[in-house]
């Protein structure tokens, strides 16, 4: 007696000229993927609900007086997008620019690739543009915040709170430039609700979040991703059967992630599944 | 601390284990078993399987016991915690799996969370139950503490540790009067309603709370919530099977169910969560006593044809031993020798004292794990393995019965070996020329005897990332949810009614009194895990080690305080530990866990009362004694 989903239509989109069908409540993001463009996204989490907090994403909407965000807005009928425009380009470079010239994106993955195919120029502002530069906070053994790598994209946020974890250990903090985000009065986390499930750390985009074995390895150079291999297992602790892909490098496991379209963990681990790992 | 991995066999010589080879340690192994068969029989011997290990593992290990041995003496660990539920479910609905789904979690519209702490023990499944509470249900949980799980509840009923029985007979008395049973269900679907009803009669509100400690009306609105639900899910963990008396606590809840109709429909259904990767699957693979591959009954002379024609060997048709039974037959002399593959009965069983005594009786016992545990310690051979999830290739099956694939990502340390290749080279030598190459094709073997995993090729289960069993067909899926054939409305599909149990409330078997007035109830915490030797090998910000936990009131009344050392004594051992202030635990409840069994050895306290059905000890419920520790001089 499963309840039949409502039946969902087809709609028909054009996407630079190309025509695609997508199901009725797909973004345009998805409709990019189907027509085989390549968007640059950075807030956007294939878990989360989009935030539209970074404007990485945008595209012309024919007819739109304003840029579209393509990870939130749904496709339309008829919908004519230009993912390639003069002004989706210009408006993807001016924010590669302010966010390449305050936060520091060299764990960003792709990021050097967008600055240089938007012809982005993040010196321009100057040497003396305002930075989020600040010490890594390493106040634990499994994971690390370093701050002076974040965007503000609130993934961190979401899969800490209601979406997934339901922990609110963290939150947004401050107004404008200088918001942050931050544990209750900015404590460490070992005096916050954090139960390091990492879960935060998956949705990161920029790196800023990080195992401490990445951020160990990545300080003495030992950090190689072309060594490393990917395997997909089970966890082996409690019986909801988690799925664990395993990043190997030189047999040993230098970082667990989880894939995000399984069924039972959507992406999420908990500490033991994350980090219990040790004994092997 | 933490533990080594194994890197090469042992074999004991005067006495101490020294390092040996390979081929040495199972010429040992395998010829200590032909000596005590020889001399004893097939049936003194006895495997412990794993339930951290493959389902080709498990599949693997109860063949060499029933073909190579000659024995059904084969069982795991599941004894020690889901064996009642299910031993309960398989003896209503013929099946012992959970019924239904982690996604029905999501589209439910109410949720029994009962005795159990999930949000600590199973995280990712109180996700579904988050997204099930955010989506409007409502939640109950009923446990003696008020625990992470308890903090999400629209309500908390904390009952006293072991009255769940009058708690569950409390709530169907109130459905029934109250006129919400599911009377064509009743009908169609089940049997002994009539006596059901009569004995849970002097079950009155008043009754209830007298007994359970939960005030009545808490009580009446979860009878009224559950039966009113379009849909429902009744959840359950340690806190209902870790009994004496636990496959009847598991009757009634499933009682429940049958009475509201909340079981063989999406959304609604009864869901043990099982506390070990792979131990669903260990008793599907037939690793359990009573059971052939597939969860086949033994004792059906048909099921039993079919197997001995493809194993050319014949199949003893009764029952076998189980862990608890192993255990006593040790100490009688009847069960010689052992063959323990990935278990540690020294520190996760109940009253560990005895049971150090009862290996140490054994003739000649083989362990294969991938640390030298306490157990190992006590063998007299040790056969390293590799470790299952991250160095083997197989599947294991979780709490929902789906079967997911496990991939070998890393090379196991030194010599330590893979499970079947070991076995294989001891069936050798015990006669048997078994070759398998590779974890697919015990899988094959095993899809080809087991109607409910006929249709789940590897291929199949990396595509649709698992498959939930039943899966006879290879073309077809079939319902997330299981037993929907008690609703249809042909007599002959419907099948088999589903009984009813008639229950009685028997109180834990360790009295409180004036020298033992406090009860003792033991649990999981979220960074560590069982005996603690595979959590203790990371650094989890959140350990703290083993304190005892108790309410401010009783920590004031004896006069302690946070972080004073204290000595908890039983009926059968003392251990000290620090004193924890938790305000989530009632007057006369403490709480300790088993996570570090090298510092604090918790189950020298508890009871080894255990379930007559399914062999499951009492770890929930000893009295115990807190007193402050005399200064010296």
């Amino acid at each position: 007696m499963i309840p039949l989903q409502p039946p969902r239509r087809l709609i028909d989109v054009e996407i630079d000229g190309e025509a695609v069908r997508v199901p009725e409540g797909s973004t345009i993001l998805d409709a990019c993927h189907s027509a085989g463009k390549d968007v640059p996204t950075l807030c956007y989490g294939d878990t989360l609900t989009p935030k539209n907090a970074c404007r990485v994403c945008v595209v012309e909407v024919e007819g739109a007086r304003t840029l579209a965000p393509a990870c939130s807005r749904k496709a339309e009928q008829g919908m004519k997008v230009g993912t390639d425009t003069e002004r989706a380009r210009q408006s993807r470079k001016v924010v590669l620019e302010l966010l390449g010239s305050s936060v520091d994106l060299s764990t960003t993955p792709r990021a050097a690739e967008w600055t240089e195919e938007y012809g982005a120029d993040p010196a321009r502002f100057g040497d003396d543009a305002a930075t989020v530069e600040q010490p890594p906070k390493v106040d634990n053994d499994l994971y690390v915040r370093d701050y002076a790598k974040c965007i503000l994209c609130y993934k961190c946020v979401d899969a800490c709170g209601e979406q997934w974890q339901n922990s609110f250990a963290i939150s947004v903090a401050g107004r404008g430039f200088d918001s942050t985000i931050s544990t209750e009065f900015d404590a460490p986390l070992t005096d916050s609700a954090c139960v390091y499930c990492g879960n935060c750390v998956e949705v990161c985009p920029t790196g800023a979040l990080s195992f401490k074995t990445e951020f160990d390895m990545r300080a003495e150079g030992t950090w190689d991703e072309s060594k490393q291999t990917e395997t997909t297992t089970i966890c082996s602790y409690c019986g909801v059967g988690c799925n664990l892909t395993l990043h190997v490098q030189d047999n040993k496991i230098v970082k667990v992630t989880s894939p995000h379209d399984n069924p039972v963990t959507k992406g999420n681990l908990c500490v033991k599944g994350r980090f219990g790992y040790g004994y092997v | 601390m933490s533990y080594d991995r194994l890197t090469h066999p042992l074999v004991r010589e005067n006495g101490v284990l020294r390092k040996a080879s390979w081929e040495e340690a199972l010429e040992v192994a395998a010829e200590g078993f032909r000596r005590n068969i020889e001399r004893h029989g097939p049936d003194s011997f006895a495997m412990l399987s794993c339930a951290r290990s493959t389902n080709e593992m498990n599949y693997i290990g109860q063949k060499f016991t029933r073909v190579v041995i000659g024995t059904n003496n084969v069982d795991s660990c599941n004894r020690t915690c889901h064996a009642p539920s299910v031993a309960g479910l398989s003896a209503v609905f013929g099946s012992g799996g959970g019924t239904s789904s982690y996604q029905e979690v999501e589209d439910t519209d109410v949720i029994v969370m009962w005795g159990s702490a999930a949000r600590n023990a199973h995280p990712i499944f109180f996700q579904h139950v988050l997204k099930g509470i955010h989506n409007g249900a409502r939640m109950f949980a009923v446990d003696p503490r008020r625990t992470g799980t308890a903090q999400w509840a629209d309500l908390w009923l904390g009952l006293n540790v072991g009255t769940d029985i009058p708690l569950a007979h409390a709530v169907a008395r109130e459905i029934i009067h109250a006129g919400l049973h599911n009377t064509a269900f009743i009908e169609r679907a089940t049997v002994g309603f009539e006596e059901f009803k009569e004995s849970v009669e002097p079950w009155t509100l008043t009754a209830a709370e007298q007994v359970t400690g939960v005030p009545a009306e808490a009580i009446r609105e979860l009878a009224h919530a559950y039966a009113r639900a379009d849909r429902a899910q009744l959840c359950w963990t340690l806190g209902i099977t870790e009994h004496h008396n636990a496959t009847d606590n598991v009757r009634a809840l499933i009682n429940l169910a049958l009475l509201t109709g909340h079981v063989g429909r999406y959304g609604s259904g009864l869901s043990p969560l099982r506390g070990q990767n792979n131990v669903q699957g260990g008793g599907d693979m037939g690793a359990i006593p009573n059971r052939l591959p597939g969860f086949q009954d033994i004792l059906d002379p048909k099921i039993r044809e079919r197997f001995e024609g493809a194993w050319g060997r014949p199949i003893q048709p009764r029952y076998g031993r189980n862990l608890t039974q192993m255990l006593e037959g040790m100490a009688e002399g009847e069960v010689t020798t052992c063959y323990m593959i990935g278990e540690n009965p020294v520190q996760s069983e109940a009253d560990s004292l005895a049971c150090i005594k009862r290996l140490s009786m054994l003739d000649h016992l083989v362990v294969q794990d991938i640390f030298l545990t306490k157990t190992a310690q006590m063998a007299d051979v040790v056969l390293p393995a590799s470790a299952a999830w991250c160095e083997a290739d197989g599947t294991f099956t979780n709490s929902e019965r789906r079967v997911q694939r496990v991939r070998k990502a890393l090379e196991p340390p030194g010599e330590a070996r893979d499970d079947i290749w070991i076995m294989c080279e001891l069936a050798r030598r015990m006669g048997h020329d078994w070759h398998y190459d590779g974890a697919e094709e015990v899988w094959n073997e095993l899809r080809s005897l087991s109607p409910q995993h006929h249709g789940m090729t590897y291929q199949r289960l990396a595509e649709l990332q698992g498959i939930q069993w039943p899966c006879p067909s290879e073309d077809s899926l079939e319902p997330p949810y299981l037993h929907g054939r008690l609703w249809e409305s042909d007599p002959v599909k419907r099948g088999t009614p589903a009984p009813f149990a008639v229950l009685r409330h028997s109180p834990p078997v360790d009295l409180l009194d004036e020298e033992y007035p406090l009860r003792l109830t033991t649990g999981r915490r979220l960074d560590s895990y069982n005996t603690g030797v595979q959590s203790s090998g990371f650094p989890s910000p959140l350990r703290r080690g083993e304190t005892i936990e108790m309410c401010p009131e009783d920590a004031e009344k004896y006069g302690v305080v946070a972080g004073e050392e204290v000595r908890i004594s039983s009926r059968r051992g003392s251990v000290i530990a620090p004193v924890f202030i938790d305000p989530g635990l009632r007057p006369g409840l403490v709480f300790m866990t088993f996570h570090f069994p090298d510092e604090v050895d918790v189950n020298s306290l508890t009871i080894e009362a255990t379930c007559p059905i399914a062999g499951t000890a009492e770890f929930k419920a000893a009295a115990v004694r807190v007193e402050k520790l005399v200064k010296a001089g």
